[in-house]
């Protein structure tokens, strides 16, 4: 067991790594802990947690930024948000229920170290692209601060997405500030059932050729379809490929109008109706198709179009099950289990078409085994290793969670 | 505004000049190099004209592989590198020292790629930004961050200070709209970083990059997000008789879950100058001017403005006015982004760029012509007022050197108390030499160090454009 500390304050917190990097001691970095089974294992005598640094510091929605302490719950800043008929348009994912752990248990915090977002980043952007300032303390127990609570900000280097998705290795972040928008006022999704993974992806990228702001567009395989969509739309273990727009009441019927007659050439549009529809979004923040399971999963990112090509070379030689978000620019791969899950044949594949990815799910030895972050070119791999030596010089700041050495 | 201090320049990197010029000559083709006092005159300043300092020669390669060769020159004969797009930045992000090179990037403007299923494009940085979008428009997409400057700034200079522009309301600044990039570093190592994929593996250096005003390394290619322009577009004018009423209009607005493409304030000198310019129907009886705009199908526009206009009631708008045409719409917005210009042509002026949350706009703007009036200066206001972003152009007479010295103090209050507001000291124009030494105002020394440890990082010798951003005094400890 390592000695676990839980700073009530960023004071606290900047102390405890002061003193930690003054020891040269490694600790692991967390929230509440709910993604701490991604990355390579740690062995740190000393944890730091930030769950004890909590509340929301600033919330103006006319001005659509809020900030909030580090270790906030995730699900008290939605609460707060849709009070107003806010929310973080990016849809950050919550991977606790496909780890083994509870639903919404995550931290704000964590929502931005980790840079996981949902099916509304083709659309919205990224958890990083509504990031817009922090306090946080480095590896020699600094607290600085980078951006500000004002959408439009270049004054000075951009820490703020610096520091996102670098699970908590560079430094620990203590408050954070974020741009929220309104929540539609209607939602309606669409489906096409039975496409091959390659005519689905055809599909998505046309209709995000259009000017009708699809909001989510995401293909899942027969057996992942059904744990999101309950009924009887899906008698076979047929694909689904599922389109959403949002908007304005008004807009939203005229789009979706539009939007069908458009995808005319790929069959028989079904739609979800206002229930299912929040069910099948809710379920692809969850991952919800990933659940039962415990096998290995990847999360593979590549340009969209490549998307069926790459699931296509990889179930020759793993038997697989995938689900398309990002329009096929992002998959979800489980795999079942072998001696590396896989790696081998999912980076070489990547190799030849384009893209990255990162083992989300495999027990402890195979986590020391593989690597779980995508291998880096060796520019990169040095640029990297030095950014880390800026942050956290003795290397204290979950060291190897993402990569060997740092 | 001249005085902030030039670093004194390196003699014996002076006395070498003639050897620097042959060694970049064998580096590059003959029309790469600039050495005559001619041609180097085009590179002494940019758009932050009462800065001038002539560099030692300009270098305008026309691939990546010559620009590594003249990083890695520079950095063993330790020649400062001033990296330039098109030379409009109002920061002085690329006005030279005298024992520095100009590296431009704009020989290098071709596309090079064109995705539309996939929704990128890869281009070389040397491209306009509007030639980004001109290369797409025929197909119904665009490139979305719009800096005023649009016709002539380059993707490299968007990259170096994250450029934003009046629609980024919606669509966000540069670096929301970038997926990739290769960057020479100052040993002459190219990099790749991300791609065509939504995100990049690893830490966010992308991010990083983006927005560190040239001083990271020379970025000459670039993957950026298209995307597929609204049906259509379509803006409103509404003036207002305080300040206050249009800020809290604009709060209402937000407030109410509809986010337009953009909303632009004016104030009354402003609005006069623009009017008088463009002829766009502005109201001149107003004190505050709103210009919002709505995207989608003609019912969509016309649902949304109604709303709007609806919302705006309780504010008591006056000269509420529709475009009604695409003739319509350009003047309107013709008058809003030639404003610069329009306000240029009766006055020397001082570009201010801080940003404040929304909700202070009238105590700021009162302190604002406070501050001015303390200077005896007059002041317009622009402001992009669904992100905060205030532009007060401060006026002055650039003959007259008490003149210049009272703007320059004055908008340096002007931004601080930007900061104090709780906003920043500049939104989207960069910190350049102008505001290097307010950057205590906004930032702790710690905050500073940290940034500077990763400049140092990249360029451990300082030699990408140096005495930008830090102040010098910082840089010295």
């Amino acid at each position: 067991m390592s000695d676990l500390i839980s700073p009530k304050s960023e004071e606290e917190l900047a102390a405890a790594i002061a003193e930690a990097s003054a020891a040269q001691t490694p600790v692991e970095i967390y929230g509440a802990g709910s993604k701490r089974t991604v990355g390579r294992p740690l062995q740190t005598a000393s944890s730091i947690s930030t769950e004890r640094l909590k509340g929301i510091t600033l919330y103006e929605p006319n001005e659509l930024v809020l900030s909030a302490r580090a270790g906030t719950p995730l699900i008290e800043i939605e609460k707060a948000l849709a009070k107003n008929d806010q929310e973080l348009a990016f849809e950050p994912l919550d991977l606790g229920p496909m780890l083994g752990g509870g639903e919404g248990r995550g931290t704000i915090g964590a929502v931005f170290a980790t840079n996981l977002s949902g099916s509304r980043r083709i659309q919205v952007g990224a958890a990083r692209d509504h990031f817009i300032g922090m306090h946080a303390v480095n590896g020699r127990g600094e607290l600085f601060k980078s951006g500000g609570r004002v959408m439009k900000n270049v004054t000075g280097y951009d820490l703020c997405r610096g520091l996102a998705g670098s699970w908590g290795t560079l430094a620990v972040m203590s408050e954070v500030t974020m741009k929220v928008l309104p929540k539609a006022q209607a939602t309606r999704t669409l489906l096409f059932v039975g496409l091959t993974d390659e005519v689905a992806v055809d599909a998505m990228c046309s209709a995000l050729g259009t000017p009708f702001e699809v909001s989510g567009a995401v293909h899942l395989h027969g057996d992942f379809a059904r744990e999101l969509i309950d009924t009887d739309i899906l008698r076979r273990t047929a694909p689904v490929t599922a389109f959403r727009l949002e908007n304005f009441e008004a807009s939203v019927g005229y789009r979706v109008d539009r939007l069908a007659e458009s995808l005319t050439a790929f069959g028989k549009v079904v739609e979800l109706d206002g229930a299912a529809s929040a069910d099948f979004w809710r379920g692809m923040r969850t991952l919800k198709f990933l659940h039962e399971s415990q096998d290995p999963v990847w999360r593979i990112s590549t340009a969209p179009t490549n998307g069926a090509r790459v699931v296509t070379e990889l179930s020759k030689r793993l038997e697989c099950q995938a689900a398309y978000d990002w329009s096929g620019g992002l998959i979800w791969l489980q795999t079942t289990p072998s001696a590396d899950a896989g790696a081998s044949e999912v980076r070489r594949v990547l190799s030849e078409l384009g893209g990255h990815a990162t083992l989300i799910r495999a027990d402890t030895a195979l986590r020391s085994s593989v690597d779980v972050f995508h291998p880096m070119s060796s520019g990169v791999a040095v640029l990297s290793a030095k950014l880390k030596q800026s942050f956290d010089p003795v290397g204290i700041l979950n060291p190897g969670r993402m990569y060997p050495g740092f | 505004m001249t005085s902030l201090a030039i670093l004194e320049p390196d003699e014996n990197v002076l006395n070498r000049r003639d050897n620097v010029i042959r060694g970049l000559r064998d580096l590059l083709p003959a029309d790469c190099v600039v050495a005559d006092e001619d041609g180097r005159r085009a590179f002494e300043t940019d758009a932050l004209t009462a800065y001038k300092q002539m560099p030692l020669a300009a270098v305008l390669p026309n691939t990546t592989e010559q620009v590594s060769r003249v990083l890695k020159y520079c950095k063993a004969n330790g020649i400062k590198v001033i990296p330039r797009g098109a030379g409009t930045s109002l920061c002085g992000g690329a006005l030279p020292s005298e024992d520095s090179i100009v590296l431009g990037v704009s020989k290098m403007n071709r596309v090079l790629d064109i995705d539309f299923k996939n929704r990128t494009a890869q281009v070389q940085t040397g491209i306009t930004n509007i030639d980004i979008s001109n290369a797409v428009s025929p197909d119904g997409f665009f490139y979305a961050p719009d800096p005023s400057s649009q016709l002539a700034c380059t993707l490299a200079g968007n990259l170096a200070m994250n450029s934003g522009g009046a629609h980024c309301l919606k669509y966000g600044v540069t670096t929301n709209n970038v997926l990739g990039l290769k960057i020479v570093l100052i040993d002459g190592e190219i990099i790749e970083i991300g791609g065509p994929e939504l995100d990049a593996s690893g830490f966010d250096l992308l991010g990083l990059i983006i927005g560190s005003e040239g001083q990271f390394g020379v970025v000459t290619e670039a993957t950026v997000r298209i995307l597929r322009s609204a049906e259509g577009a379509r803006p409103m004018l509404m003036g207002f008789d305080s300040s206050e009423a249009a800020g809290a209009c604009v709060a209402a607005i937000i407030g109410s879950g509809i986010i337009p493409v953009a909303i632009e304030f004016m104030d009354k000198p402003a609005i006069h100058v623009c009017e008088s310019f463009a002829k766009a129907g502005y109201p001149l009886d107003v004190e505050a001017l709103l210009i919002i705009e709505v995207e989608g199908s003609e019912d969509e526009i016309e649902g949304l403005l109604d709303q709007i206009s609806e919302i705006a009631k309780p504010f008591k708008p006056q000269g509420i006015k529709v475009s009604q045409s695409a003739a319509e719409s350009a003047a309107i917005w013709l008058g809003r982004k030639s404003a610069f210009g329009a306000i240029g042509r009766i006055s020397d002026y001082y570009c201010m760029d801080g940003t404040i949350p929304l909700g202070k706009l009238p105590e700021v703007l009162v302190e604002i012509s406070n501050i001015c009036e303390r200077y005896k200066l007059k002041v317009a206001n622009i402001f992009h007022a669904g992100d905060g972003n205030l532009h007060p152009l401060i006026l002055y007479n650039a003959n007259d050197p008490s003149e210049v010295e009272r703007a320059e103090k004055c908008g340096g209050e002007v931004l601080e108390l930007c900061v104090k507001a709780g906003g920043c000291l500049t939104g989207e124009h960069g910190v350049g030499v102008e505001k290097r030494e307010l950057m205590l105002a906004q930032f702790s020394k710690v905050d500073l160090e940290q940034q500077m440890r990763i400049k140092t990082m990249f360029d451990p010798d300082w030699l990408l454009n140096p005495a930008k951003v830090f102040p010098l005094e910082l840089r010295a400890s």
